[in-house]
């Protein structure tokens, strides 16, 4: 194990890994900080995105939604619309083309007359102008027929229900021991209930597509997550062979997991250019996507932890209640952190949901472990605060080798090492507990501490390696880069394998035409693709190796495919941990939270590169902070929509509202997860950091505030009842 | 898209004669605001009177010490304006507090004062609002409006305006200078925007084709310690949960005047009047100066969910209020 710090992160690491065939003269790829290789392209803006790509005689769509909760579509009146000037279709349910089945509800659009919550798509129009259509757009008149909806979720809802498995594949429940006996029979006891509202990915370019056919043949510049999947997708959709479409993503402003299943838009896109024989851009609105891409759902939790007098769990049980919509099901897995934390032998786990006349929820960064997290990290610090115990040490003291649920071995896990790294660093040692016990002037000052956690996950995934005559070497495999530097690790990843320095690889991703593969998704996109490239190119290095003479003019190519890969880790639990460490101050006048520090400590195996490393945990912790302090919508029970559908409602943190944050991370040595060492970083930034922040309001105001986001009405509500309960 | 027609004024005349022309006419100014709502389906213009170019935007000291702001002159330019600054700097801190600095770039003094409610159901033209369609009812009332006024609403109409700028000029006694056809005007900018009543789509007391050229800060506002707080729910770039503008003179320990406005509280910036009225001539203990303003919020009438913005206003105008108020 070594600690490698965010400030000292271009430090070399230690060989610990098989040596690649031959060592580059400037030594391993992997490990270093290496530069985005289209980071110039992006910050010059000549980086080219879905709905920048004008092919020739190219129009643009604008979609329709549902003005009603819920309820069938009579009557789509179009007249006026056609009667535009630059209006060149509508298409309505009855009039557009009839699709097949691509195994996803959400993207059967204008197939039926069925309203299944406000804002789904009931018409689309095609014009010569993205203005002409937005206008004609507002100009189609649509008769309902309205039916008695339900948008509000409660923790008594008579329709919940408990799903035979939630998101992921996880079983809905999970039982050992007898956590009720249990928990009665704990010396120490906390019983307590929080909630998550829905969060919206928001990422900063909105779903879009450019569709041109050519034929039956589809080729669809999109913004997603996985071009493969997409292009499958569109092919089942269309009815055509797979190898009839093309999708390209090359570059992608983000997507946090609303463009990790393929979207309405695409499907949209693809079908107004066949319907008007030219090519077609649909970008949506930004205010449209809270209704069309998914949503975190909200989650209504309540934890019951038993513990001795020592601080051991004795009964860890964690329920939550969650919605899903009626149009495909969806359940956020936030019960499943307690099956993998900490040491306990007796406990539950368990999901329901409750189906609502609502927008279908999906996956947002960290599925289920933010939210559970959130809430089990801020029960374990009432439960430290309620033994008189540090809540690090509460923390040390549940540690465990196994995972309590499957009694699998962790293939690496050093938690406890985040944790006393995070106190080092932050400053933890010295602390006094009392809550409320730093005040200066209005403010009152505290800081938290909460754990983090991911599973590890792996796709099988194709992918090529090519040499060419001149010396240079192209990967080739189907990832996706939404931002996060994979084109630049993959390039390490096949440097490395084929021990050539990096500039002598190229890297080709974002294109459903490359070696198919799985989505960025699941922190698994970098193991998935990068033990193919691995594979590939370890295959090409070897017959270089034995190659005699020049290389023949067509070079020499190797493909891999990961599918009967054998698994490294079986019999192993795999999961990355951290810690979080948050100073917040709290102006008892305004009710405002800022946050003074917010410090990140991992240990996620190898970290393959220490730059974009870094922003993938700045990133999530940042993301983990808006989460806990602003982030959240409300669910407008009369109408079944959201109502913060811009970013001036739906709050995101700016630079102003974290005064100071740090990543650093603690390399681990693994030999159970894939050929790079390395576990996924995309999300656990964001695992824990809301309870951490609530953690530290706590310890500055003594009000255990149950409810997120932290906004200075609920702040000034929690101090005027401490106020109260005090006098 | 629907057609509008453009016209480009190059005096006050022009502008108000291209207006007095065009039915369904509006002046465009930094178009922060009007180009969302035309976005949105909110405003339908029938022409953009484009009066940006007009040579308004001067920031000019008069020789008797008032400061005439042009109406197209930037947010940011006033508020990095020196005399701005040094003489009346709850306008500087009020605008900074506003927007990004993107926005401040290009968005206009006239423009600011006459911004729309960010109110989400005005915003949303699938839903019900008597300010954007008169007669179609108020979603708000029983819907979201955390950020919803207690003060001054109506049945018809619980909106916001959401300008800090505004906030300022009410406390400061500055004035709203007018040009129509039928001539000149000036309005105090405490009464320049209306309360809902029955005719929540008028946002303010602006006649058809009226432009406004000018705002003036009066003499009597310079110089004396003033500040400008607001609460948001990020650090930046939000509009106010609930601010305050204040400026207090101080004379051998009593309160000789004294000015406060809310902002986020009302459908306009809301001037204390009574709890100035309350500390004329007081000492300016932490005491009097809550009694005072609770004698304001008395009159607050808070809905289901934003009952927090009564405390979170006396909290912000005790502590203002007090700071200036203080030994300096």
């Amino acid at each position: 194990m070594r600690h490698t710090t965010a400030a000292s992160a271009a430090a070399p690491r230690t060989g610990h890994r098989a040596p690649p065939p031959s060592q580059s003269p400037d030594g391993p790829a992997l490990g270093a900080s290496v530069e985005r290789r289209e980071g110039h392209e992006k910050v010059r803006g000549t980086a080219r995105y879905a709905a920048e790509y004008h092919p020739h005689g190219r129009v643009y769509a604008w979609p329709v939604p549902a003005t009603v909760s819920r309820g069938r579509v009579v009557r789509v009146d179009d007249a006026e619309a056609l009667d535009l000037p630059g209006v060149l279709a509508v298409l309505t349910p009855d009039t557009a083309p009839r699709l097949g089945d691509a195994g996803d509800a959400v993207l059967r659009v204008l197939q039926d007359d069925r309203v299944p919550h406000r804002g789904w798509y009931v018409a689309l129009v095609v014009a010569e102008t993205l203005e002409a259509a937005r206008a004609a757009a507002a100009a189609v008149h649509v008769d309902y027929e309205t039916e008695p909806h339900d948008a509000a979720l409660t923790a008594d809802h008579p329709d919940a229900y408990i799903p035979e498995s939630v998101n992921g594949g996880y079983p809905a429940v999970r039982e050992r021991g007898d956590p009720d006996a249990a928990f009665e029979a704990a010396q120490v006891r906390v019983d307590t209930g929080y909630r998550v509202p829905p969060e919206h990915n928001q990422p900063m370019e909105p779903h879009a597509a450019t569709a041109e056919w050519h034929g039956d043949r589809l080729t669809l510049h999109d913004s997603d997550q996985g071009a493969s999947a997409v292009g499958a997708a569109l092919a089942a959709l269309f009815e055509l062979p797979e190898d009839h479409v093309t999708v390209v993503a090359e570059h992608v402003g983000g997507g946090f997991g609303s463009k990790g299943t393929p979207r309405p838009h695409a499907v949209l896109a693809a079908m107004a250019a066949r319907q008007v024989g030219r090519p077609v851009t649909l970008a949506l609105p930004r205010r449209h996507l809270p209704a069309i891409v998914g949503h975190r759902p909200p989650t209504l939790h309540r934890i019951r932890l038993g513990a001795d007098r020592g601080g051991r769990l004795t009964s860890l049980v964690h329920e939550i209640t969650t919605q899903t919509s009626r149009v495909k099901e969806f359940v956020e897995q936030a019960a499943t952190p307690g099956r993998t934390m900490y040491g306990c032998e007796h406990s539950r786990t368990v999901h329901r949901a409750v189906p609502l006349d609502v927008p279908t929820p999906s996956w947002m960064r960290a599925p289920g472990v933010a939210p559970g997290m959130y809430a089990l990290e801020s029960a374990m610090d009432e439960l430290a605060g309620t033994l008189g115990l540090d809540p690090i040490e509460l923390r040390v003291r549940n540690d465990t080798d196994r995972e309590p649920d499957s009694d699998r071995p962790f293939s690496s896990r050093h938690l406890v090492d985040c944790l006393r790294e995070g106190a080092d660093r932050f400053g933890w040692a010295g602390r006094d507990p009392r809550p409320g016990s730093d005040r200066r002037g209005a403010l009152l000052i505290g800081t938290g501490v909460a754990s983090a956690l991911y599973p590890v996950h792996f796709q099988p995934s194709l992918a090529t390696a090519h040499a060419l005559p001149d010396g240079s070497h192209v990967v080739r495999v189907a990832a996706a880069d939404i931002g996060t530097g994979s084109r630049t690790v993959l390039a390490q990843i096949a440097a490395d394998a084929l021990g050539v320095p990096l500039d002598r690889v190229r890297a080709e991703v974002g294109s459903s035409a490359l070696p198919t593969a799985p989505l960025a998704g699941g922190s698994s996109g970098t193991a998935s693709w990068g033990t193919a490239v691995h594979e590939a190119c370890t295959a090409l290095a070897g017959r270089l190796a034995e190659h005699r003479g020049p290389l023949p003019p067509e070079g020499l190519r190797e493909t891999a495919d990961t599918s009967d890969a054998a698994d490294r880790g079986a019999g192993y639990a795999r999961d990355a941990f951290g810690a979080h460490f948050a100073e917040v101050q709290v102006d008892t006048d305004s009710g405002e939270v800022r946050i003074r520090r917010l410090l990140g400590v991992f240990a996620a195996g190898h970290v393959l590169n220490a730059r974009t490393a870094r922003s993938q945990f700045l990133g999530g912790m940042t993301m983990g902070a808006g989460m806990a302090l602003m982030e959240g919508s409300t669910m407008e029970p009369s109408f079944g929509d959201f109502t913060e559908t811009d970013l001036a409602l739906y709050h995101v943190p700016s630079h102003a509202d974290i005064a100071d944050i740090e990543a650093h991370w603690i390399d681990e040595e693994d030999a159970h997860l894939n050929p790079m060492g390395s576990k996924g970083i995309g999300e656990i930034g964001i695992v824990g950091t809301a309870a951490a922040v609530g953690n530290a309001v706590h310890h500055a105001t003594g009000v255990r505030y149950r409810e997120l986001p932290l906004t200075p009405d609920r702040i000034l509500a929690g101090l005027s009842g401490a106020v109260a309960a005090a006098s | 898209m629907k057609p509008y027609a453009y016209v480009r004024a190059a005096t006050l005349d022009e502008a108000t004669a291209a207006y007095a022309g065009h039915s369904g006419a509006h002046y465009l100014g930094g178009g922060t605001n009007l180009v969302d709502l035309m976005k949105l389906g909110v405003t339908a213009p029938d022409a953009l009177v484009d009066i940006s170019r007009l040579p308004l935007d001067g920031i000019e000291l008069r020789p008797d010490g008032a400061l005439r702001i042009g109406a197209t002159a930037r947010n940011s330019d006033i508020a990095a304006h020196p005399v701005v600054r040094d003489r009346w700097p709850v306008l500087s801190q009020a605008l900074l507090a506003g927007a990004s600095g993107q926005l401040r770039n290009i968005a206009t003094a006239g423009g600011n004062l006459l911004q729309r409610t960010r109110c989400p159901f005005f915003q949303d033209t699938a839903k019900p609002c008597n300010k954007r369609r008169p007669g179609s009812g108020c979603a708000a009332r029983e819907g979201s409006h955390r950020d919803h006024a207690v003060l001054g609403h109506s049945p018809h109409c619980i909106a916001t305006h959401p300008s800090d700028m505004a906030v300022a000029l009410a406390a400061l006694d500055a004035t709203v200078e007018l040009h129509g056809t039928g001539g000149e005007r000036s309005v105090p900018a405490a009464e320049f925007h209306r309360l809902p009543g029955d005719r929540p789509e008028q946002d303010t007391v602006l006649r058809p084709g009226e432009l406004i050229t000018a705002i003036v800060l009066p003499p009597h506002s310079a110089g004396l310690p003033s500040a400008y707080r607001k609460a948001r729910d990020r650090a930046s770039y939000a509009f106010a949960l609930a601010s305050v503008a204040a400026l207090v003179e101080v004379q051998d320990g009593l309160v000789r005047r004294s000015a406060l406005a809310f902002g986020a509280l009302a459908h306009r910036p809301w001037r204390a009047h009574r709890a100035e009225e309350a500390l004329r001539g007081v000492e300016p203990t932490r005491a009097a100066v809550e009694r005072a303003v609770d004698a304001e919020l008395a009159s607050a009438e808070p809905l289901r969910d934003n009952a927090y913005k009564v405390p979170l206003a006396r909290n912000l105008a005790c502590e203002v209020l007090t700071r200036l108020a203080g030994p300096r």
